[in-house]
């Protein structure tokens, strides 16, 4: 009979280099002799820039005051942007009115956020985005229930910034799905119209659209006929983002096994149904997260406008900083649109990788 | 294609013929005419009313303008142009800027990214988090943001002249942008630059002998390190026998400005910088991705047969993580050299601005804005020609 373990037996406990704070230190900081010189270069580097950096910003820094201020001192002037925010966000949409644009951001916020649930994801949630996209619209435009009516040439601002993106995306995916179709179609004249619009498209700039659309396209319109600015950029950012979605929804075509087309074949279905009840409800479901990237890219293409001279949120930064006032604060207010953009990006970027992983039911 | 379903073959119930709307060949030709015909009368359409409105505001069409007198000054330029040249001359000297900084901006793009990209697999915690929160912030902010701050920063942060920052021997930073001292102009520098294509020449051929040799006997030449330490021996070699001049062309302030040495404008600075950071924090992302999708069987199984780390990065690790690299990576160059259109908004004449100059002073919208997308369309038809080729060179051969 073997003695039982006694339960006094003393275990050694891990050596105190290889737990807590020091364990992780030397796994993660310096598990290696290049390694521990890298760590030590970069929090020398980073000692070099981070103090001034924060003095800058946070201690020298006014955050709400006038420009004369300003000028007294040596850090960061902050108050560029509180002193200006009402044209920065609304540009020149008349004061007074300005809740109708706010209300509108909101709905368009609330919407996502609605949207963001995969619980949501049903035929409902297509009708709730059209509705709220109607009302957005004809909040922003008004001319009704006593709201008066602002021409599109006075959308400006952060509102502007979104309207382009939110209702370019939206008017580019079913043309960027049918152009995927056409390109997948065995019929070759629809398919090489439906390429060569596609390769052009991503061929060229952006900016080559935007010129043709603010100097070219009026020389395309009958005599009389005029388009409004705003809409005609919004045209050409809807044309160049299908081509996009086009490709990456032709991704979603090519990954459907043969079996799909097959079986939805041998039941008898046309070509209509066999795309609308079989394949494009798993090709699109496929290409989510790229169309999210997508809809990033939009958001943040749209602040190319500025180069027609659309008053973007980027330009009526730009203007604000083109007065005497407050010329010279550049960086501070440029840092400001950074940080607000990147809230924007980083939010559906993020989401785009959450989705991917959580549809990701290979193996 | 599919057909009606013939269930009563050879029987005479079978119809007769099938009317030609149920009939998925004809109808295909009944689609495709009709599409052809619409795209056909909106083109007629477009084109009949600028045919109208370009001879009512009397706008001569065609290339013709080309020859005229641009009369504008173009700041910087890497050939011969004064305002009295030709638009065709004008629009040269923009397609070589925008080849310029888009050739730097792709050089400086694929190392910046190549080391972010590693350096956000390294297990040292803070060199990764650093690489990452890199990747983060710049993905995520519109570039053309970026091009305006980094322009605004030179403007604000940076000197006068008179007080410029020095930071080495030769180098100046001010707001009239990067002043920096080079080698005055001798014989001895196209002599170098000819022993550098000798020694890439001989280079090719060492390589291609190595190849042979290593078919042959099985043992290895190292034929990149042989060339890279010719290509550093010839022109020294060249550089000593010129007698080595070491002239400088030092820059000196002069009243309000320096004169000698070169000056890399802040327009080009900014636009370089604002699309390196940019792009190359995609570039990251695609070598991580790249690396990461060689399997650690195959790092192990190199190891097992007992190739050295090097020869496990150069034999194993790269030729499978490049085939996965280069297609998204060539995207990118690419959309480096699109974005590079961007320039006009800060003031660097590169093609698109200076056709835009174009258009304003010749209303001539239709060939400026056709011009534009010929060249760029030339850049991307000539990327996918070799992508394709590259691609059909390194597909993996399957069983």
């Amino acid at each position: 009979m073997t003695t039982p373990p006694s339960a006094t037996r003393e275990y050694l406990k891990p050596p105190i280099t290889e737990v807590g704070v020091i364990g992780w230190l030397r796994g993660n900081l310096f598990n290696s002799w290049y390694n521990s010189i890298l760590t030590i270069v970069f929090i020398l580097v980073l000692m070099q820039l981070v103090p001034p950096l924060f003095k800058w910003a946070f201690v020298d820094s006014l955050w709400n005051s006038s420009s004369e201020a300003c000028r007294e001192i040596d850090g960061a002037c902050w108050s560029v942007i509180p002193q200006n925010i009402n044209f920065i966000i609304f540009g020149f949409f008349p004061e007074g009115q300005q809740w109708r644009p706010t209300l509108a951001m909101l709905l368009m916020v609330a919407l996502l956020f609605y949207s963001k649930n995969r619980s949501a994801w049903k035929k409902s949630l297509g009708w709730y985005w059209l509705v709220g996209l109607v009302v957005m619209g004809g909040l922003m435009r008004g001319g009704f229930f006593g709201m008066t009516l602002v021409e599109t040439a006075q959308w400006s601002g952060l509102p502007l910034t979104f309207m382009l993106s939110l209702f370019g995306i939206v008017g580019a995916y079913p043309l960027g799905v049918v152009l995927a179709l056409g390109r997948r179609s065995k019929m070759p004249a629809i398919k090489t119209l439906c390429v060569v619009y596609i390769e052009l498209i991503r061929g060229v700039p952006l900016i080559s659209l935007l010129f043709m659309s603010s100097v070219m396209f009026p020389l395309f319109l009958p005599e009389g006929v005029t388009i409004d600015k705003v809409l005609r950029a919004q045209v050409a950012i809807i044309l160049f983002t299908a081509a996009y979605i086009a490709e990456v929804v032709r991704g979603g075509l090519q990954a459907m096994p043969r079996g799909q087309y097959e079986a939805a074949d041998s039941l008898g279905l046309n070509y209509n149904q066999t795309m609308r009840l079989v394949i494009l409800p798993q090709a699109l479901k496929i290409v989510i997260p790229p169309t999210v990237s997508q809809m990033l890219s939009a958001l943040k293409d749209t602040s190319l406008v500025v180069i027609i001279a659309l008053y973007d949120v980027l330009k009526t930064t730009k203007a604000t900083l083109a007065n005497p006032k407050w010329t010279g604060y550049s960086t501070e207010a440029y840092i400001f649109l950074a940080v607000l953009y990147f809230i924007c990006c980083y939010a559906l970027s993020s989401y785009s990788r959450k989705l991917e992983k959580d549809l990701h039911t290979g193996h | 294609m599919r057909r009606e379903p013939d269930i009563t073959a050879g029987s005479e119930l079978r119809p007769s013929a099938a009317p030609f709307w149920r009939d998925p060949e004809k109808r295909a030709i009944v689609f495709q005419v009709v599409a052809l015909l619409l795209v056909g009368l909106a083109c007629y359409y477009l084109f009949s009313n600028t045919q109208a409105n370009l001879q009512r505001q009397s706008i001569a069409t065609g290339f013709g303008f080309l020859d005229k007198e641009a009369g504008f000054e173009i700041g910087e330029s890497l050939v011969q142009y004064s305002a009295a040249d030709s638009y065709a001359r004008a629009l040269l000297v923009g397609a070589l800027n925008t080849v310029k900084v888009s050739f730097i901006g792709i050089v400086f793009t694929v190392i910046l990214g190549t080391f972010v990209g590693i350096a956000r697999l390294s297990s040292n915690w803070l060199v990764a988090r650093l690489a990452g929160g890199y990747i983060e912030l710049m993905q995520n902010i519109p570039v053309l943001l970026q091009l305006f701050f980094w322009y605004a920063l030179f403007y604000e942060f940076f000197p006068a002249p008179r007080q410029a920052l020095n930071p080495f021997n030769g180098v100046f930073l001010c707001n009239r942008g990067l002043i920096f001292a080079v080698p005055e102009p001798s014989p001895a520098h196209a002599a170098m630059g000819w022993a550098l294509v000798a020694a890439l020449a001989l280079g090719w051929g060492l390589n291609r002998w190595g190849r042979q040799r290593q078919a042959r006997t099985g043992q290895m030449f190292p034929a990149v390190r042989v060339t890279m330490v010719l290509s550093l021996l010839l022109p020294l070699l060249a550089w000593l026998a010129y007698g080595a001049p070491t002239a400088m062309d030092v820059p000196q302030l002069t009243g309000f400005n320096f004169t000698g040495g070169v000056t890399v404008s802040p327009e080009f600075t900014a636009l370089l910088l604002g699309l390196v950071l940019y792009t190359a924090a995609f570039v990251a992302e695609i070598v991580r991705a790249g690396i990461q999708s060689v399997g650690r069987g195959q790092v192990e199984a190199a190891m097992s047969i007992g190739l050295r780390p090097g020869q496990v990065l150069h034999l194993v690790i790269l030729p499978q993580a490049l085939r996965v690299i280069i297609p998204p990576l060539t995207n990118q160059l690419l959309s480096l050299t699109k974005n590079s259109s961007l320039a006009i908004a800060i003031g660097y004449a590169d093609f698109v601005a200076v056709t835009n100059t174009t258009i304003n002073q010749t209303g001539q919208a239709i060939e400026g804005v056709a011009l534009i997308m010929i060249v760029y369309l030339l850049f991307s038809l000539s990327t996918s020609v070799f992508m394709n080729w590259y691609n059909k060179k390194t597909a993996m051969v399957e069983r």
